[in-house]
């Protein structure tokens, strides 16, 4: 299905316009649940916190292709329109960003770091490519049970694809034709270091002809074409086709998190040019050009965003902190002391 | 307890009482499955899962890429979706990169996800010296990860305790560390009684009871501490011989009990001495039980090089053996 219209025609590779609207929501609440860590960082309310600005569009269009309830979201800690668009609420958010009791590691865990066995969400730690061997191995765990329909959803970024694990996970995975796809969200940097210093080769898709399966590249800043790879890549894995590397093109707004200045290592004028291609305004455009949103309909969108980011705010806010008793729960089952008496 | 369907029992050696716990876990539960290098065609480089490819095929029984990192990261992964993996790395040696998958992925699992997530691994590791491996295939691995919350460790010396603990591993729900002494696996025989029984974790055995001194090890040693102690008996000497069994967790209780009787603490094990599990056990004992004690606690342990080199004299010079162990058992009941 398309839509015609002065502006052209939009490709929408069959989403309807309650999908690209949700998107679009999905873009605009990842903004201000970032804005809101970085708010209550300078409030000195929490810690720590960081942003995904710049891979609004890739996470939103990658969580349209998750089938919810069957696939797995094997995440990385800037997913946060990944997390959302599975399932994860802004409450569950703002319980991890405060570091609540209720929150679902209770509080252990580094803000971002989400887990959620009910809607397939893996827990992950934040040892980068750590997670894609245990995204391998439920893959493994899918085919070995002849779950056809099922697939693991994996990420990380264009850094932590120099890993010994990356290369480790993606050879397993296509031996066994798993039903895996690993997405790398590539925003040119990792913390401080650009591309060009971890790995000669820039292009990390043609890894993939290496390991002997599909690979291939699209333009993260647009949800529609990124829905389309990587639903193109979860239905293969799905229906037995074997895993793929997908490569999304981004960039990092923000500075790596808030404990980073991004100006020690590039500049603000380049960080000015690429927010010309600003993935949210541009998607709003989008749907306004095409119809399938008014700009009173953007507006009041965003509006709604907002209201819904400073409830799950005040009632994240609202909740308790773990106990200190609680530090001691949930090592082993049941009770447990090193030395057995 | 150890729960035994029947009295009857067969003679078996480590090997053979490893091949037929897995066997039997195999048979047992389509959730377990067998993840290594070399496991499949070849069965394992020292045969213990010989043909069990054929009998449960190549998706219970993966030949694995030369990747450790992998072995026990897909094997995690396996765990938290609902499988009960058993990971091999060929030799201890070869665990190193595995570490981070080991102490900081299956040993957080259900900590770090306030148990949603929870991690049933097995990890069986080959370990230890005396068998020319030179200084790649002979280490000791359990101090570097006794240290770790998370963990369980197991290191059996015979045969009827490789099965009860090897099932009770299999059956935990947190992730084991299983080490066998390489030097045990053939020499060393003994009664498996047949059907299913469990050990439980984190309880040591008194091997030889004695009045004198108590000497505390696991794997290969126990089997020379025994002798040693039975040397001693000869002159008229008592030795009390505990074989730990689990490094993590540890049986404080029997060896309170022992110490309190004996007064006198010998620890024996082949790893370094330097922050090994005798520093651990000695301790505890200097915690609780210092003023039982009518002489300082000893520690007979490897010395502080790396385990261990190849020509004949640098292992054996690495290596103790029954007569320095009586040696030892000697000076400090004479104290
Ligand atoms: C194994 C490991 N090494 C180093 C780090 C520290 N670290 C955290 S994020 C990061 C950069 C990751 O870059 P990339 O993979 O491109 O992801 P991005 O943050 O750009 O999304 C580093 C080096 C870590 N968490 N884990
Ligand atoms: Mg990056």
């Amino acid at each position: 299905m398309s839509t015609d219209t002065k502006a052209g025609t939009l490709e929408r590779h069959g989403l309807n316009d309650d999908q690209l609207r949700a998107m679009l929501r999905n873009m605009l609440l990842q903004r201000q649940l970032d804005n809101r860590g970085f708010q209550l960082n300078r409030q000195g309310k929490v810690p720590f916190a960081l942003g995904s600005e710049g891979h609004e569009a890739l996470q939103a269009g990658a969580a349209m292709a998750f089938d919810r309830g069957k696939d797995i979201l094997a995440p990385y800690y800037r997913d946060l329109g990944l997390c959302l668009g599975i399932g994860l609420t802004p409450y569950e958010i703002m319980l991890s960003i405060f570091a609540r009791e209720s929150d679902h590691n209770g509080g252990r865990q580094f803000p971002n770091h989400y887990s959620s066995k009910a809607i397939g969400l893996m827990s992950f730690s934040s040892v980068l490519a750590a997670h894609l061997p245990h995204a391998v191995g439920a893959a493994y765990a899918i085919a070995y049970r002849e779950q056809a329909g099922r697939a693991v959803l994996a990420t990380c970024g264009d850094g932590t694809t120099s890993e010994g694990e990356w290369h480790e996970s993606m050879n397993f995975a296509a031996i066994h034709k798993l039903p895996f796809v690993m997405l790398v969200e590539n925003n040119e940097w990792a913390i401080s270091t650009p591309l060009s210093r971890q790995m000669a080769q820039p292009e990390i898709w043609k890894r993939a002809a290496g390991y002997g399966m599909p690979g291939r590249r699209f333009n993260g800043f647009d949800p529609i074409e990124t829905y389309a790879a990587v639903k193109e890549a979860m239905d293969r894995a799905r229906s037995g086709g074997g895993p793929s590397l997908i490569e999304g093109i981004c960039y990092r707004y923000l500075a790596h998190s808030t404990d980073d200045n991004d100006l020690t290592y590039r500049t603000r004028e380049e960080v000015l040019e690429r927010r010309k291609q600003d993935p949210v305004p541009a998607f709003e455009a989008v749907l306004v050009e095409h119809g399938v949103m008014t700009p009173q309909e953007v507006d009041a969108m965003r509006k709604d965003v907002l209201r819904e980011t400073n409830e799950a705010t005040d009632a994240a806010e609202a909740q308790p902190y773990p106990k200190p008793a609680d530090l001691y729960t949930n090592l082993y089952e049941g009770a447990w002391q090193p030395w057995q008496s | 307890m150890a729960v035994v369907s029947n009295t009857s029992s067969t003679v078996m050696n480590n090997v053979e009482a490893v091949r037929a716990t897995l066997y039997e876990a195999m048979r047992n539960d389509d959730r377990t499955v067998i993840l290594g290098e070399d496991v499949g065609a070849r069965g394992n480089v020292f045969l213990i899962t010989k043909d069990f490819i054929k009998e449960f095929g190549p998706e219970r029984v993966i030949d694995t890429p030369i990747a450790e990192a992998s072995i026990v990261g897909i094997a995690v992964g396996m765990a938290m979706e609902g499988l009960r993996p058993i990971a091999e790395i060929q030799f201890a040696d070869f665990i190193y990169p595995s570490f981070n998958q080991i102490v900081g992925e299956a040993a957080k699992t259900r900590y770090r996800s306030n148990g949603e997530y929870t991690c049933p691994l097995v990890i069986r590791a080959p370990y230890g010296g005396g068998v020319r491996g030179a200084l790649s295939h002979s280490v000791s691995v359990e101090a570097l990860f006794y240290h770790v919350p998370g963990l369980k460790i197991v290191a059996p010396s015979f045969p009827a305790d490789v099965k009860g603990l090897l099932n009770a591993a299999i059956d935990d729900p947190d992730p084991v560390l299983f080490l066998e002494h390489k030097k045990t696996y053939r020499l060393i025989k003994g009664e498996v009684p047949d059907g299913h029984y469990t050990i439980p974790l984190g309880k040591a055995n008194v091997l030889k009871e004695g009045t004198q001194l108590t000497a505390v090890s696991y794997g290969l040693y126990v089997h020379w501490a025994l002798e040693a102690a039975a040397q001693l008996q000869e002159s008229g000497l008592s030795v009390e011989v505990i074989d730990l069994r689990s490094i993590r967790p540890m049986d404080k209780t029997t060896i309170l009990r022992s110490v309190e009787k004996t007064r006198k603490l010998l620890i024996i094990h082949e790893d370094n001495k330097f922050g090994g599990v005798g520093a651990e056990i000695s301790a505890m004992v200097a915690e609780e039980a210092l003023f039982h004690l009518d002489a300082p606690i000893r520690r007979l342990a490897g010395p502080d090089v790396p385990p261990m080199g190849y020509a004949l004299p640098l292992e054996e010079e690495f290596m103790s053996s029954p007569a320095e162990m009586a040696q030892a058992m000697r000076e400090l009941v004479e104290f």
